[in-house]
């Protein structure tokens, strides 16, 4: 198809291979290097959309980011259309399918225009006056119809098929903006070592030197120059060409997003489409350029009116006209070479109307040789055409001047978006006219504008002394003044894209408006995505000049992030679908059960046998542990080790109770409050020796619990020697609850008599050779055992017991089971308000300080009128109070229903509910609406089933013993999947140690460990087959092989004599490991910390994050790095790397151009 | 993400700590001995400054250590950051 205004040579396009593209349905053609803009303006389009407000015909305005019109709907399948997409940065590919937006029923006749009729209505201001009465009609009616008439692109409704990654990268300087400047202070930064990032939103790097095909610099025409440039780079400097800085944040973090994929039509599956860099730079260096202004006249907007420097750029870089007769309005000398060159290409220039009175100078003269007509002191007045510009009419309103084109250049404006993010100073340049930034910037940013010195700028600023750079081609250039206003009275477009007009400016001001934030807001200039790229500085004069102050005294507002719009998708980056979140499972696998979520983890709610219902099931596993004995993974609850001489001193100040009465072997039931007084935990502490402790957590307080304790211990209770170590995932927990528990497990448990263990006590035992701790402890009411075991173990031992009958129960059958008997689930009978006193816990209350416990003696936590936790009887035994349901007397609300069940054990429904003054009413009748009716209920003790507590302290009776257990096969079989330039292992079990101690006892345990405590932070010592890694000043994980089983034993003999907390965490976490070339690379997509090889050298070792997890990442060697990953969280760390190392697949996909 | 220096570890990103709230509020040695004013004090008043605030980390998923540090509220600038027990610098 022909490009009818394609010029007959220049521009980087590919002319050998043509390529098709459809806008709004019509069929085109244009050339690979190609933007959807230029390759539009190709086939003589300009007109491209619809404005926001007005729905006026829309031409493309600029060749950049700044572009405020050209606003497309890229459309590339389902789930894969991105709206509002700038044409001037999308660029062209076989088969691209674009549609204008924000028209109907099509661009050329729309029905939207007809709001240009009613202006007047949409004027400044118009969202707080025209649509305020009457108030309802805002929602129904103003609202809806305003949203479809004023709008931009739709945006998709189908998921996003496309993958999104993030990457974390560290440099000593940042360079924004690909320019001379730039490319000129990478030369210099890479010259001193430094670690340099070049980003540019352009697809290829050379900014304004890509239009500059008859220059040379030092030779060389400007093109070829940067060609040689990036290839100098290549090596030493990070090159990203179509990446936007979008925005600064505090400690110099700057977010770039990387557009992969979208310039290619048919992009691999392995590649992300967008990559977006949170960049740690030492510091950065602005080449943004600058953005020319548009002039503010009365017709201003039509499509075939855009920015002279544009069409320059259209021309040499694309090689494409975008017309054939140019008017050129203009205050700056650009626009004169922009006439010359346009002129040489065959256009004919019919006038530059030039608003300055006495334009003169190189290029001035120039073009008066080649007999273009030039006006002094004059500006249009007035443009004629509907879909195009046709006429021009001056200000002196006699000449009327046929066009097909016009060409405005009002000056240039620094681009200091990022360095008005930064909070950096801005300072008014009065011989300019624009705000330069005090500091940080090179280049056109920084208000200069001569080639040499940009150059000489940007090697000073990369940190070289600058090379003689030989310029030759450009001709000497007057810039423009500071913008000089429209006449307020004239309708003028000043900020496009929010259809902003001189005239809302001057309602504004008429109404008071002053400050020019307040205007920005009233009239939305400046606002949105466009950020005022080329609307700033002309409202900001015309503000001044109706206000009659100066640009400087009007001041400048504020830019906001992002500079231009950045995807969900990259924002998102990988976190979605299966790594939102890691699901956490734990260590026993139970086919059929159904799930439930409770904190990260996965748990079995219910077993469903064949043909069961949840309810049926429920039922019979209650029956079942009821009558005999039942089991439940409780391998989720938190644990916590707690050693040390004044352990039981420190869990008496963080628990309710006395801990320093209770003797090895025992346990007790504890209630963890807040400082506040209200309960945050509870749990089962377990005494194992005199200075060591066994705690338990809720499944979902663990990360609390740690954390509180570790608070106090470190900032309150500093004299105590306690150590705290997490085991929650070095043990699996089954839980056997029932009359014949102890029957069932007594033939494995051959060294503990079972029918003797007194009820809240705990023992070190076996299973066969595998070590356990056996608590027997009840959730349920019933005779129960809880065994904690190593979690490689659980499931055989899990599927043994099953086959001996022990029935497997959920989560729902042991809510149900616990309140029978009252006991509270924390979180669900509270809500961070409730004492321990508000649910008949007060009995758990020791006699010494313990946090919280000040606050209990609180006026307001001593009232007898407080909601306390009741049984509710509904007098219906069938009908069922909903959990959260409002408890009333009849008149009015006075608590809320925590929990209710249909309990088969007691044959009715019953509840358990918060009560204002709730144990003074038992017996009475109270009230829990439902929306159909009251169920009538009577308020109870909150215990249902065995008041006295004969089932939890029965004596089981013994059974002669069976065959034991023997090896066990562990889940987590060792996978490897060898693959491109990044491999990825789960190594095999290794023997671990946590061990926290001082320093006299770290150099004790180190000497009988043979290896060394490192007390220099972050790094690991390795001697032997073993190696020890600082993880905190007290804290260290020694590892060895698997088997070395004494390591404990010699540990703990050697720190006798001091105090230490040594824990055996072997089971605790698997070590994945992670090599090749890029390992680093795939590590930055999740893990924030700069692992180059000089800021994380080989030995160094460190808790970090990756993803959602959290890890100990240890370097072994330049391409080698560990990471320790707790049990639960290996298949989310593993799924994140998988994800990382998809574009490394083999052959290494190219990367970078 | 602020870069947040570790006393221990060094600069390393924010998303590695957990905030701890206003530094340097003692909880009395015997709460019993504190009157109910002073003890609600102690609870919920804390200062909501502009500027310089002193203020506790935790270096959670790293050494563990909870810190002190100096950031100012409106700039983000983290001007110190210094082990428990010793004073803020001035
Ligand atoms: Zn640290």
């Amino acid at each position: 198809m022909m490009q009818p205004f394609r010029a007959a040579t220049g521009g980087r396009v590919d002319r050998t291979s043509p390529i098709h593209f459809t806008f709004d349905g019509q069929r085109c053609a244009g050339f690979p290097g190609d933007t959807l803009a230029s390759a539009l303006l190709a086939n003589g389009v300009h007109l491209v959309g619809r404005s926001f407000k007005y729905h006026r015909p829309r031409g493309i305005l600029s060749a950049g980011s700044e572009e405020p019109n050209a606003l497309v709907t890229i459309d590339r399948g389902a789930g894969r259309i991105t709206p509002n997409l700038r044409a001037t940065q999308v660029e062209l590919y076989d088969g691209l399918t674009a549609r204008s937006q924000n028209r109907f029923p099509s661009l050329r006749f729309d029905l939207g225009a007809l709001a240009g009729l009613a202006a007047p209505l949409l004027s400044a201001g118009f969202y707080y006056k025209s649509f305020m009465w009457p108030p309802s009609f805002w929602k129904r009616l103003y609202e809806p119809a305003i949203r479809r008439a004023a709008g931009l692109g739709r945006a998709p409704v189908d998921s996003d098929p496309d993958r999104y990654l993030h990457r974390y990268a560290h440099c000593d300087v940042l360079i924004v903006g690909g320019g001379p400047a730039g490319l000129a202070a990478a030369l210099g930064a890479s010259a001193t070592g430094a670690r340099v990032i070049l980003c540019d939103e352009q697809a290829e790097l050379g900014g304004s030197l890509l239009d500059e095909p008859n220059t040379t610099i030092d030779g060389w025409p400007a093109p070829d120059w940067v060609r040689e440039v990036i290839a100098t780079l290549a090596g030493s400097v990070t090159l990203l060409p179509r990446t936007t800085a979008f925005g600064w944040y505090p400690g110099n973090l700057i977010g770039l997003v990387e557009r992969v994929t979208d310039h290619l039509g048919e992009p691999t599956s392995v590649m992300p489409r967008e990559r977006l860099w949170q960049v740690r730079a030492g510091r950065v260096v602005l080449a943004t350029g600058a953005i020319e202004r548009p002039m503010v006249f009365p017709g201003n907007d039509r499509p075939g009116v855009m920015l002279a420097g544009a069409a320059r750029t259209y021309l040499h870089r694309y090689g494409v006209k975008v017309g054939q007769r140019v008017v050129i309005a203009t205050a700056d000398d650009s626009a004169y070479r922009a006439a010359m060159d346009l002129h040489a290409a065959g256009m004919t220039i019919a006038a530059i109307v030039d608003q300055r009175a006495d334009p003169d100078g190189e290029t001035v003269v120039a073009a008066r040789l080649l007999g273009i007509p030039i006006y002094p002191g004059m500006t249009i007045g007035g443009t004629e055409g509907r879909l195009r510009v046709h006429s021009a009419k001056l200000a002196n309103e006699t000449d009327i001047i046929p066009c097909d084109t016009i060409l405005m250049c009002g000056g240039w404006t620094p681009s200091v978006h990022l360095f008005s993010q930064s909070r950096g100073r801005l300072v008014f340049d009065a011989a300019s006219g624009v705000y330069l930034p005090s500091e940080g910037a090179i280049g056109a940013c920084a208000g200069e504008f001569d080639l040499t010195a940009c150059l000489r700028d940007g090697a000073l600023a990369g940190g070289s002394e600058p090379p003689p750079f030989a310029i030759a081609g450009i001709p000497a250039m007057r810039r423009s003044g500071p913008p000089v206003p429209a006449a307020p009275h004239r309708s003028a477009f000043v900020d496009f894209q929010n259809d902003v007009t001189t005239k809302d400016l001057a309602i504004a001001t008429d109404e008071g408006f002053v400050s020019i934030e307040h205007v920005k807001r009233y009239t939305t200039t400046g606002m949105a995505t466009d950020q005022g790229k080329t609307s700033n500085l002309n409202a900001l004069a015309s503000v001044a000049a109706l206000t009659g102050q100066g640009i400087e005294a009007v001041g400048l507002t504020t830019f906001r992030p992002p500079f231009t719009p950045v995807t969900f998708g990259a924002l998102a980056g990988p976190f979605r679908d299966a790594l939102s979140a890691p699901v956490r499972l734990p260590p026993i696998a139970t086919p059929g059960a159904m799930l439930e979520d409770v904190g990260t983890w996965k748990r079995a709610r219910c077993f469903p046998r064949d043909n069961e219902t949840i309810d049926t099931a429920v039922i019979r596993e209650c029956l079942a542990v009821r009558g005999d004995a039942g089991m439940l993974d409780a391998s989720t609850l938190g644990k916590i080790e707690v050693a040390g001489p004044d352990a039981a001193a420190f869990l008496s100040r963080i628990y309710t109770g006395d801990f320093t009465t209770l003797a090895p072997g025992r346990c007790r039931y504890a209630v963890l409050l807040g400082e506040d007084g209200f309960i945050r935990d509870d749990g089962i502490v377990a005494r194992l020796a005199a200075d060591r402790f066994h705690v338990t957590t809720t499944t979902g307080g663990a990360a609390f619990v740690l954390h509180h304790m570790e608070d106090y211990l470190q900032t309150e209770f500093t004299s105590l020697r306690v150590w705290l170590t997490s085991i929650t995932e070095q043990w699996a927990v089954i839980a056997v609850q029932g009359p014949k528990s102890a029957e069932h497990l007594a033939p494995f448990i051959p060294d503990v008599d079972l029918s003797t263990m007194p009820h809240m006590s705990v023992r070190e035992t076996r299973i066969g050779n595998i070590p356990i701790r056996l608590f027997r402890v009840s959730f349920t009411g019933e005779t129960g055992f809880e065994i904690n075991l190593p979690p490689h173990h659980a499931q055989r031992v899990w599927d043994t017991l099953r086959q001996h009958g022990v029935t497997p129960y959920g989560t729902d059958a042991m809510h149900l089971l616990r309140a029978e008997k009252g006991y509270i689930i924390v979180r669900q009978e509270t809500d961070g308000t409730v004492t321990p006193d508000d649910v008949g816990l007060g009995w758990t209350i020791g006699g010494g300080d313990f946090v919280g416990k000040r606050s209990l003696s609180l006026p307001d936590l001593k009232r007898s009128d407080r909601k306390q936790l009741v049984g509710l009887l509904p007098d219906d035994p069938t009908a069922m109070p909903e959990e959260g349901a409002a408890v009333t007397d009849g008149a009015e609300a006075i608590g809320h229903v925590t929990s209710s069940y249909r309990s088969p054990t007691l044959g009715r429904a019953f509840a358990l509910a918060l009560v204002t003054g709730g144990r003074s009413r038992i017996g009475k009748p109270l009230q829990v609406p439902t929306p159909h009716r009251a169920i009538g209920v009577t308020v109870s003790e909150p215990i249902f089933l065995d008041k006295a507590g004969d089932r939890l302290r029965a004596r089981p009776l013994p059974r002669a013993a069976g065959e034991p257990l023997l090896a066990a096969v562990d889940q987590l079989a060792p996978v490897a999947r060898p693959c491109g330039t990044v491999q990825l292992t789960v190594l095999a079990p290794t023997t671990r140690l946590a061990i926290r101690a001082g320093t006299v006892a770290g150099t004790a345990i180190g000497l009988a460990l043979g290896v060394l405590l490192p007390t220099v932070p972050c790094r690991s010592v390795i001697a032997r087959d073993r190696a020890a890694l600082w993880l905190g000043p007290d804290e260290w994980l020694v590892v060895a092989p698997e088997g070395a089983s004494d390591l404990a034993a010699q540990a703990t003999k050697a720190a006798a004599d001091h105090p230490a907390s040594i824990v055996d965490v072997s089971h605790r976490s698997r070590t994945l490991e992670i090599t090749g070339p890029r390992a680093a690379w795939c590590l930055n997509a999740f893990c924030a910390l700069d692992l180059d090889i000089s800021a994380f050298p080989v030995g160094m070792c460190t808790r970090t994050r990756l993803g959602h997890a959290e890890i100990v990442l240890w370097r072994i060697a330049p391409e080698v790095f560990h990471l320790d990953v707790p049990r639960s969280f290996v298949p989310y760390v593993w799924a994140c790397l998988e994800e990382a190392r998809l574009e490394w697949t083999d052959p290494e996909p190219v990367m970078m151009p | 993400m602020l870069l947040i220096p570790c006393p221990w570890c060094g600069p390393r990103p924010e998303n590695e700590f957990r905030y701890g709230g206003q530094a340097h509020v003692v909880r009395p040695p015997d709460p019993s001995l504190v009157d109910d004013a002073a003890w609600g004090a102690y609870l919920y008043l804390r200062d909501n400054l502009k500027g310089r605030h002193t203020e506790r980390w935790r270096h959670l998923h790293g050494c563990g250590r909870f810190f002190n540090c100096v950031r100012d509220t409106v700039s983000d600038h983290i001007a110190a950051t210094y082990k428990p027990g010793e004073a803020p610098p001035s």
